[in-house]
């Protein structure tokens, strides 16, 4: 019974547990886990195929067809690479870390729809491990869980690059959750609930009600953002920033240990990826052509691949086309244009559901106090740039 | 290319970037072609006759910044001399641990004995490899640079190694371009002059062809000037290679009639 409930199946068991169900239970698990593996593997291969096609390289094309087994082969080589641990390591933390960083990417998949309804035996279940009924709390939780894996990396290397990449990654977190929050909260109003399923059947009658039209395209963007400051990914890399803290937090780490931060970096990208899709582009929804038998099961999954895939190459081009942002940068971004912007149209969604068009002027009001912010960003920003530039360098540093 | 690509501007030019070709050649597999004065691993020349070029008068030593040449002379044997001069080199070694391939030497060289090949593979796994001793660098009795072991040649990799590449004119003068100033090598005779931008290029004779090809093959629409694109670029070319060959008219003429005044520079390209 405990097992059930914690598989996310009926609570209460009024007729009990057929053994079907059970496994039904157990081969979603694996499959979406050998699923996400896979996908894992191959995005390592797109992202290093796409990012030397963008720099005119050919990239990996050794191993198997295309180079399609790099990351295969990259993981057997790490496998049995030597696993250093530093002398003045914390051994638990630092053993520990890696799967702190790995689970949570894999945990906020579960709970993302990748299709439609199927029925087996008479057991009608949905396309995605479970749906609980606070879905997108649990990825705002487990995205926030996966900065202790690199934060505790970094602090439990006893080496100062990694310190200062996990110095960087809780406080680059912590600004961006907010604003990340924020947004879903935008999501939530709409859709009327926490459940992921939910949120995606409420978006379910054609794009124009996908949350990123029906929300007016600003959270959307900001989420985008703010998921990429979370995911540690270019421009937003300051955690690994190879130019400056050789790996940042994961400099000290080698071998297998070494590869599940890769593993799950990867994995989160395309775990977040697939959060966006649902959050604001209806997840499996799109149109099906029903004349073709059983294209209602098979046809979400793929509309679903298809606007992940897109997140995912938006990744890779980020990473191509933007330059690292600076320290000061990354904190300016979050919270003085991502927190503000999100928060005001958090209010004017708010405003809108509740007195519908009369809600436009909380807009119009937001506005004008926004201008008003901005001049004194611009004051305060000039004053504190006059000061630092007087008298308080020493003679003879300019 | 624009100074300031803005914001946008980089994701542009990132997706542009899928559809041009690559750069990046599979080097084990295929190689580039490579540069007309590619500086490689050096070879002591012969002349047509067989005789060592080199008289062992140590200036490459001398004139060398990393001090990595070693070269002792003896007097020529006089039954069986092994140069044209008094002397020969009879050690000759060149550590290539040391060697920063400057060419100093090739150009302190008074009787063109030392040149630098294209080759360039140098993975030898122990430092006495990477002495090469004059058995090494001696060109072989058909003239050939000796083939060692860990050199991954191709046909036509020991072709364009020598000599010729020293295309600059003495004090820099523009107009020196295109004209022998080195005796012949064993097996292949007198090398042809690079061609500098002249229309007495000649880019089959000096090996650059396949280099041009694949350098045109990367050039972009932006890259090529105006006048040499679409329409009005193929007539420029046209009239590019009948200048060309106008100028090699001249040329043989000129080199028949030996009495002759020297045939005037030809026409260089029209409408650059």
């Amino acid at each position: 019974m405990i097992t059930g409930a914690l598989f996310g199946l009926d609570p209460l068991f009024a007729p009990g547990l057929h053994w079907v169900e059970l496994l039904i239970v157990v081969v979603r698990v694996l499959v979406a886990f050998g699923v996400l593996l896979v996908t894992v593997m191959l995005m390592i291969w797109f992202e290093r195929k796409v990012i030397s096609d963008m720099q005119s390289r050919i990239g990996p094309n050794r191993a198997g067809p295309w180079g399609l087994l790099q990351t295969l082969a990259d993981g057997i080589k790490l496998f049995f690479k030597e696993d250093l641990l530093p002398e003045r390591a914390d051994r638990f933390v630092f053993k520990l870390a890696p799967y702190l960083a790995l689970l949570p990417a894999l945990l906020i998949f579960t709970v993302v729809p990748v299709g439609g309804m199927l029925t087996i035996a008479g057991h009608r279940f949905e396309l995605q491990v479970v749906d609980p009924p606070i879905g997108i709390l649990l990825v705002l939780a487990m995205s926030s869980v996966s900065v202790y894996g690199v934060m505790l990396a970094g602090w439990s290397s006893g080496s100062k690059y990694p310190l200062l990449g996990s110095v960087r990654a809780s406080a680059q977190m912590i600004s961006y959750e907010a604003a990340l929050g924020l947004t879903v909260v935008a999501v939530v109003l709409t859709s009327g609930s926490l459940s992921t399923r939910a949120i995606v059947a409420s978006q379910a009658h054609g794009f124009w009600d996908w949350n990123v039209i029906r929300l007016g395209f600003v959270p959307f963007f900001l989420f985008l953002i703010a998921i990429t400051a979370e995911l540690n990914r270019p421009p937003f890399d300051l955690v690994e920033a190879d130019s400056e803290l050789v790996g940042g937090f994961n400099t000290e780490y080698s071998s297998i240990r070494f590869a599940l931060f890769y593993l799950a970096e990867f994995m989160n990208t395309i775990s977040m990826s697939a959060v966006v899709v649902t959050l604001f582009f209806g997840g499996p929804d799109g149109p099906i052509p029903r004349f073709i038998p059983t294209s209602d099961i098979w046809m979400p999954i793929v509309w679903f691949s298809v606007k992940t895939l897109a997140f995912l190459f938006l990744y890779v081009w980020f990473r191509a086309a933007l330059p690292r942002l600076r320290y000061d940068q990354l904190m300016d971004v979050g919270w003085k244009a991502l927190i503000p912007l999100s928060l005001g149209w958090l209010i004017l969604v708010a405003a809108v559901l509740v007195w519908h068009w009369w809600g436009l002027f909380v807009g119009v009001g937001e506005f004008a106090l926004g201008l008003l912010l901005a001049r004194a960003f611009k004051v305060g920003g000039r004053r504190s740039g006059e000061h630092n530039l007087g008298g308080a360098m020493p003679e003879g540093t300019r | 290319m624009a100074p300031n690509l803005g914001f946008l501007g980089g994701f542009k030019l990132t997706l542009e970037h899928l559809t041009r070709p690559r750069v990046t050649s599979q080097y084990p597999d295929e190689k580039r072609p490579k540069q007309p004065r590619q500086h490689g691993r050096h070879v002591l020349g012969r002349y047509e006759d067989g005789m060592e070029k080199c008289i062992g008068c140590e200036l490459c030593a001398g004139v060398c910044p990393a001090d990595c040449i070693y070269v002792r002379g003896l007097d020529n044997p006089p039954d069986h001399p092994v140069s044209p001069g008094e002397r020969y080199g009879y050690v000759y070694e060149i550590n290539y641990l040391r060697c920063i391939h400057c060419d100093l030497c090739v150009e302190a060289c008074p009787t063109e004995a030392i040149t630098e090949t294209k080759l360039f593979e140098f993975s030898f796994t122990n430092r006495s490899d990477a002495i090469y001793t004059k058995r090494e660098l001696l060109v072989g009795d058909d003239g050939r640079p000796q083939h060692l072991p860990w050199e991954d040649w191709r046909p036509g990799d020991d072709r364009f190694t020598s000599g010729w590449m020293r295309a600059t004119s003495p004090s820099g003068a523009a107009d020196y371009e295109g004209r022998v100033q080195w005796s012949g090598e064993l097996g292949y005779g007198v090398r042809a002059p690079e061609g500098g931008q002249s229309g007495r290029r000649d880019d089959e004779a000096t090996g650059t062809k396949a280099l041009r090809a694949t350098m045109e093959a990367h050039l972009l629409d932006v890259d090529i000037p105006f006048a040499h694109r679409g329409m009005r670029g193929r007539l420029w070319r046209a009239q590019l290679s009948a200048s060309r060959a106008k100028a090699k008219l001249a040329d043989r003429r000129a080199a028949r009639r030996p009495a002759a005044q020297e045939a005037t520079t030809p026409t260089g390209a029209p409408g650059a």
